[in-house]
């Protein structure tokens, strides 16, 4: 260290930064990545598309299956094809109140949709409170909180919405609380998990020890840094959302057919399935599948590219 | 004489370890209470004057780090008391106080861990003084640009996340970070020991400058005698959780007189002098979870006597405001006992 009488004016020769990468550039880098694999890619069209019908269902579904007045019982049962009273061709065919089905899955779509993003959204949110909590306070808060979600895991989540939409009853925002409440544990868990890592480093000490408040190093600190597993997450929950409502509605504890859902109609077309009418419960069958195969094929794909390991 | 900045008194940290359900057992069929302590810091005391740099050395598990969490209030010692203008910052024990204080800010070791990620170096170094009020939200974008230049970096580096920086730049970020909140007490935890050493000149340098332009006090933790030796006023070396001597730098470079820091002495390679014997000290850093009863150097230390293994050296003075924690400087070893 004899040398250390060097002058500070060198310190500029210090290798220069490296060239500046905005958020626009990442997003571009995760996107080249993403588009890696051509499945994921087309799984993304999909839902796209999908998501588009869905909001879009007004416009684009040929009839208003909420207006009861616009269903004629004459048209019931039409076959995937004919025409009915309405003057235009029911490519999927008519359900037995004379619903033309391609609408009632477009509105249907809409329901689990909705459902299943404000639910991931909500479980979001109240699962990374109890996990960031639980990580950064430990202690005794992390052994009681850790210990309800691990008792929550541990019991199916179709089995705990099951008894809750029961007490809470029929309904969307009663359905999203039942499956907010069934779900958030993997949410808690998975914060939980990110945050125990990131708690230990220096600059959550250096953030601590400045000191800033709590909800700041909580918020600006912990949490942008446990983000990215819980984004694949969110993607996978929100299709076990969608999945969760098809199977309440299913077991006839969801919504009513008057409110479709995906669940419902499969429900509803399901009594006819041995009649021949197999158009009732296959078609909105094959598009629940569709959502929840695409949506999953995305957060694959997505844990892909944000894993660390992931080569560039 | 004014009151030192400073004052550590007397203090000790201990982290219990956590016993296993294996051990609990164990201890209770031996019929013993499960779970021993680490002693990492014991009966430490020193004092820091405003505009003094001290120095604490001594090996990787000496309890440096420790002391200087302490200082900075991330820990709560165990026992004793940190006074900061001879108010209180932390104690131990029944009066439990522990202030997180912006009065003193911390420098970490590896500036790649030190970082948000995730959070422009902007913001890492306005975030503290904003919420805390030391400058105004229409200053902030100045003041910042004013920090970045001070550390030797370019204003418009505000907008950079840390990644885009080299090790040396990003510790310089940690330093406008420290400085940023107008500390009267910087604890740097071997600030320079993650940088190839090209780098470590550079950022010593910097920081020998801001002593000058700013009159800083420091607590510079480290394991590097060369580096201490440029920077620091006064030097304590430890050993196993205890301040073993402390001196101006300046005469503990010419005449250590513990064996413990001859032995470190001996032990730094020296490249131009010729000389080839290198000595390392021989044996392991005993643990601290059960230190040797008496001097926790006898084990390795080449004057050990029986005295040294029974009882415990205390701090005594040895001229000119150096103090030793040696028996041979206080009343020798004792003799061996005739075979």
């Amino acid at each position: 260290m004899s040398d250390v009488a060097t002058t500070t004016g060198e310190t500029l020769a210090e290798p220069a930064a490296a060239p500046i990468e905005t958020r626009a550039m990442r997003l571009k880098n995760f996107w080249s990545d993403f588009r890696a694999s051509k499945v994921a890619v087309a799984a993304l069209v999909v839902i796209v598309t999908l998501l588009l019908l869905a909001f879009g269902a007004p416009l684009v579904a040929p009839q208003d299956p909420y207006d009861m007045a616009m269903l004629d019982w004459l048209d019931a049962f039409l076959r995937p094809g004919e025409v009915g009273t309405g003057g235009y061709v029911h490519v999927l065919g008519t359900d037995n109140a004379g619903r033309d089905m391609l609408s009632a899955i477009f509105y249907g779509l809409r329901t689990s949709f909705t459902i299943g993003l404000s639910a991931g959204a909500l479980a979001l949110v109240i699962g990374i409170s109890v996990g960031l909590t639980a990580a950064y306070f430990g202690g005794r808060v992390e052994s009681l909180l850790m210990r309800i979600i691990d008792l929550q895991l541990s019991m199916p989540a179709i089995l705990l919405a099951l008894v809750l939409v029961a007490v809470l009853g029929q309904g969307v925002i009663q359905i999203i609380l039942a499956l907010v409440v069934a779900q958030y544990a993997y949410f808690a868990r998975t914060t939980h998990g990110a945050a125990t890592v990131e708690r230990g480093k220096d600059y959550i000490e250096a953030a601590r020890a400045t000191p800033l408040p709590t909800w700041r190093v909580l918020f600006k600190h912990l949490l942008p840094n446990v983000l990215p597993p819980l984004i694949v997450v969110a993607t996978v929950q929100v299709a076990a959302a969608i999945a969760l409502e098809a199977t309440l509605s299913f077991l006839g504890v969801g919504l009513p057919l008057t409110e479709p859902s995906l669940g419902s109609l499969i429900s509803n077309g399901f009594k006819y399935i041995h009649s021949d009418r197999y158009w009732l419960s296959i078609y909105p069958g094959i598009f629940l599948m569709i959502t929840v195969v695409a949506i999953n094929l995305v957060g694959d794909q997505v844990r892909t590219v944000l894993d660390p390991r992931h080569a560039r | 004489m004014t009151a030192p900045l400073l004052e550590i008194d007397t203090v000790s940290k201990r982290f219990p370890l956590k016993a296993t359900l294996a051990d609990k057992v164990a201890a209770r069929l031996a019929g013993r209470r499960a779970g021993g302590a680490v002693h990492a810091v014991t009966d430490v005391s020193l004092t820091v004057d405003r505009g003094e740099v001290v120095g604490i050395v001594g090996e990787s598990g000496c309890g440096k780090s420790t002391l200087g969490r302490i200082v900075s209030g991330i820990y709560a010692p165990t026992e004793g008391t940190v006074l900061l203008d001879g108010k209180p910052i932390a104690t131990g024990r029944e009066d439990h106080v522990n202030k997180l204080t912006t009065r003193v800010q911390m420098i970490h070791q590896d500036p790649f861990a030190s970082l948000n990620p995730r959070m422009k170096v902007g913001e890492t170094i306005s975030e503290g003084p904003r919420t805390h009020g030391i400058v105004s939200a229409s200053e902030v974008t100045d003041r910042t640009r004013a920090l970045l230049e001070q550390v030797g970096l370019r204003g418009d580096y505000a907008d950079r996340l840390p990644h885009q920086f080299s090790g040396g730049q990003r510790q310089r970020i940690a330093i406008a970070r420290a400085l940023a909140m107008q500390p009267d007490l910087l604890v740097l935890d071997e600030a320079v020991a993650s940088l190839d050493v090209s780098i470590q000149a550079q950022v010593l340098n910097l920081f020998l400058d801001l002593r000058r332009d700013l009159g800083l006090t420091a607590l510079f933790i480290s394991h590097d005698l060369s580096v201490v030796r440029h920077v620091c006023d006064r030097v304590a070396i430890m050993y196993l959780g205890r301040v073993v001597e402390l001196a101006s730098a300046e005469r503990l470079y010419a005449d250590p007189k513990h064996p413990y820091t001859q032995a470190l002495f001996a032990s730094v390679p020296t490249l131009g002098t010729g000389r080839q014997d290198f000595r390392p000290i021989k044996g392991e850093i005993p643990s601290p979870i059960d230190p040797p009863p008496g001097c926790a150097f006898h084990p390795r230390c080449p004057f050990a006597g029986p005295r040294c293994r029974a009882e415990i050296p205390r701090l005594t003075e040895a001229g000119s405001g150096r103090t030793v924690a040696c028996h041979l400087n206080d009343g020798g070893v004792g003799q061996e006992a005739a075979a």
